[in-house]
């Protein structure tokens, strides 16, 4: 009967092995990361936006990227999305006869794809390699082509399909917007920022970014009112704190509020992202994911870390799996084992 | 515990036609790797921004390694559920698992992007512990080599190292323990890395309970890939089949196989996800394959007479095994659409080199099989099976 006994025991072993998938989120739950109070993003006016790309070729510049070929003639840049080599494009919603620009019905409106530097960034989950991570001050989530093995696990995490990956090279690297960190330190912001002619998008901490958002919003539609362009200076900054960017402190001028939908896009979407969007046109429509306040990456983590938190579970499964096999292991050409154990068969 | 059955070489031609075969689909492959090396993913795949992952990831790794599940399906058998009568099975099992996984983390070299710094996984600087994908690289790593030295008596057999195999039968215990934990931790994971993908996972197969549901279709799929292989084997080698041992593991096959069904419908109410299954869509067509996969071994080796038909087993081991393919395929592939809430008409159906490679993959398993069990002890000796 030792037989049966120990076959309840590992069923017990297995069953506990097994529950634990299953366990409801516990004390090892992982709530959903919030932006850093420091996070710098950008935010984009689509009814401010007048397609023109200006921010597009910036970009490529700054980020060394090379044109993409698509149209025969091989004459400009044509990108059809964003890419391993182009990071930052502007998109077109169309409805229609096109005629009213920002108008749903016989409309159009554009929509600028690139890095939503999430607050919890399900890239910087996924990278098993911490290639991807997120600056614990800036909230920038960077890329480390040194550390990734290019298993494009962030290409498939991320819900906007920004990371992609550079098919084309036999060393190819992922490509994705890191808000021009590398030319911070001279003073430039996000290249795209820094030409937009219309302040369609703005560069700035995420908060101040927020809160110019709302304010917008509060504006009843039509009326006149102050647009920044380029860096929207930080709430409370200090003249030092504005001399580590160049460019001009104010370029903002007086145009028309849009007729936005009540929405900050970016606010509470995956726990919030650092880049914000505005728009008159519904963001799904304009090609945005409708995406609920708990971000995967804390779902993702949480089965994880309860499954693994601290490897107790793992530890407790192998001692009760050892007793066990060794009880029931034996060495092949030990028959004074064998018989002592009853041997049934 | 039972006495075991001695294992012996089948022995015969190395060179024969099935060998054959697998040589010139293992040419090709190389041919191929050749190409990709030197120009890249994009030149030999059909991979693009829409769909990162393609077969070589779905099919060679997150399929190969749940076909690989036998040797710890029936190693769970033998020594946690202390069933030894199944122990002629473990060798065989064994052995297609050992090259089943060892062949899964090769295959990942050759979809890696950036290769040279795959070491960077098990680099504690490097690693991530958050990351689901790095738990399941570690928990295969270990467990490839944990295979090889449950392996390891088979050589040490052959090769007469006889106070070798004493040592290592010692503490042998340990690492199948190991051996089967290991699997339980990384076939749960495999399904974990959906969850990360959110809602770019059609509801069908995005759910906080996916770790469970692929340790269990792991499990029964091991059951599955045993009848399969067995049958092929027995017939192969003109072998008498296993029909003693066969019949009662298919009976355990499908109560595990009615967990996993309990478990996947009660997580589809729970979550009221049916009514995905319910649109005219590819994904619910898929969906009912899946189900009718896991079903119809109900009804073809659902009695006791059934299970007598050795063509039954094999059928229905195969009948598993394309659900467990089902499941993993709709839920990376099918299912899967980085599509952002507009169509952006990404598409994906690999390439003639991709699956060049995944045959070549396959070939190579064969091709390991066939010599090792003609030349070292791995399968029961005829006569003694009874």
């Amino acid at each position: 009967m030792t037989s049966r006994r120990n076959f309840l025991r590992s069923c017990l072993a297995g069953g506990a092995a097994a529950a634990s998938a299953v366990l409801p989120e516990t004390a090892c739950a992982r709530d959903t990361l919030v932006r850093p109070p420091e996070g710098l993003g950008l935010l984009y006016d689509a009814t401010l936006c007048v397609g023109c790309q200006a921010c597009v070729a910036a970009c490529k510049q700054a980020n060394e990227n090379p044109a993409e070929f698509t149209a025969m003639d091989k004459l400009w840049d044509t990108p059809l999305d964003t890419s391993g080599h182009t990071f930052n494009l502007i998109k077109m919603y169309r409805n229609g006869t096109m005629e009213t620009k920002d108008s749903e019905l016989n409309g159009f409106s554009f929509m600028k794809t690139s890095c939503m530097h999430c607050a919890d960034p399900s890239c910087v989950s996924a990278c098993p390699v911490s290639a991807m991570t997120k600056d614990p001050v800036t909230g920038v989530v960077g890329y480390d082509p040194d550390a990734c093995i290019g298993c494009r696990y962030c290409v498939a995490a991320c819900p906007f399909g920004i990371p992609k990956y550079q098919y084309d090279s036999p060393t190819g690297k992922i490509g994705k917007c890191e808000l021009c960190r590398h030319r911070h330190k001279d003073g430039h912001y996000s290249a795209c920022a820094e030409v937009c002619p219309t302040g369609a998008t703005l560069f700035g901490r995420t908060e101040d970014l927020l809160a110019e958002a709302k304010r917008r919003l509060a504006v009843k539609p039509g009326e006149w009112t102050t647009i920044p362009r380029g860096r929207l200076p930080a709430k409370g900054e200090t003249p030092e704190q504005a001399a580590q960017w160049k460019g001009l402190v104010d370029q903002s001028y007086q145009a028309k509020v849009g007729n936005y939908l009540q929405h900050v896009y970016g606010e509470t979407e995956y726990g919030g992202t650092q880049v914000l969007k505005l728009s008159a046109v519904n963001f799904q429509k304009a090609g945005l994911p409708d995406l609920p306040p708990k971000s995967s990456a804390a779902t993702s983590e949480t089965i994880q870390h309860t499954l693994y938190g601290g490897l107790i579970m793992p530890l407790a499964v192998l001692a009760g799996l050892t007793w066990v096999a060794k009880r029931n292991v034996v060495p092949e050409d030990d028959e004074a084992s064998k018989n002592q154990k009853g041997g049934q068969s | 515990m039972s006495a075991h059955h001695p294992a012996a070489p089948v022995g015969g031609k190395l060179f024969n036609l099935p060998v054959m075969i697998c040589g010139l689909l293992i040419a090709a492959m190389f041919a191929v790797l050749f190409v990709r090396f030197i120009f890249g993913l994009g030149a030999v795949t059909n991979l693009n921004d829409g769909y990162p992952w393609g077969i070589w990831v779905v099919v060679d790794v997150v399929i190969g390694s749940a076909f690989a599940c036998g040797g710890f399906s029936v190693a769970m058998l033998v020594y946690i559920f202390n069933r030894g009568h199944y122990h002629p099975l473990v060798r065989p099992a064994l052995l297609a698992s050992l090259f089943g996984y060892t062949l899964a983390g090769v295959g990942v070299l050759f979809d890696l992007g950036r290769w040279w710094n795959f070491w960077h996984i098990l680099w504690p600087g490097y690693a991530n512990p958050n990351s689901v994908m790095f738990e399941v690289a570690v928990c295969i790593s270990a467990y490839i080599t944990v295979m090889w030295i449950e392996f390891s008596p088979v050589f040490m057999e052959q090769w007469g190292l006889k106070v070798q195999k004493q040592k290592l039968e010692k503490v042998l215990f340990f690492f199948i323990a190991l051996g089967t934990l290991l699997p339980m931790m990384h076939q749960s994971s495999l399904g974990t890395m959906l969850v990360v993908m959110g809602p770019q996972v059609n509801p069908l197969w995005q759910t906080p309970i996916v770790p469970l549901l692929y340790l269990l279709s792991a499990i029964t799929i091991g059951y599955g890939i045993v009848l399969f292989e067995s049958c092929i084997a027995a017939s192969a080698y003109r072998r008498e089949i296993e029909m003693h041992l066969l019949q009662p593991m298919a009976k355990i096959m499908l109560g595990v196989l009615a967990a996993f069904l309990a478990v996947r419908f009660g997580d589809l109410v729970v979550r009221g996800a049916l009514g995905h299954a319910l649109k005219p869509s590819l994904e619910a067509f898929f969906f009912w394959l899946e189900m009718a996969c896991f079903v119809a071994p109900y009804f073809i080796v659902g009695t006791a007479g059934a299970r007598r038909n050795p063509a039954r087993l094999f059928v229905a081991g195969c009948s598993i095994m394309l659900g467990g393919i089902l499941l993993r395929i709709n839920g990376f592939l099918i299912g899967y659409d980085t599509g952002l809430g507009v169509d952006h008409g990404w598409n994906y159906f690999p390439s003639i080199a991709e699956l060049l490679v995944t045959l070549g993959m396959f070939a190579l398993e064969v091709l390991g099989y066939i010599i090792i069990t003609r030349r070292f002890p791995v399968l029961p000796r005829e006569g003694a099976a009874h």
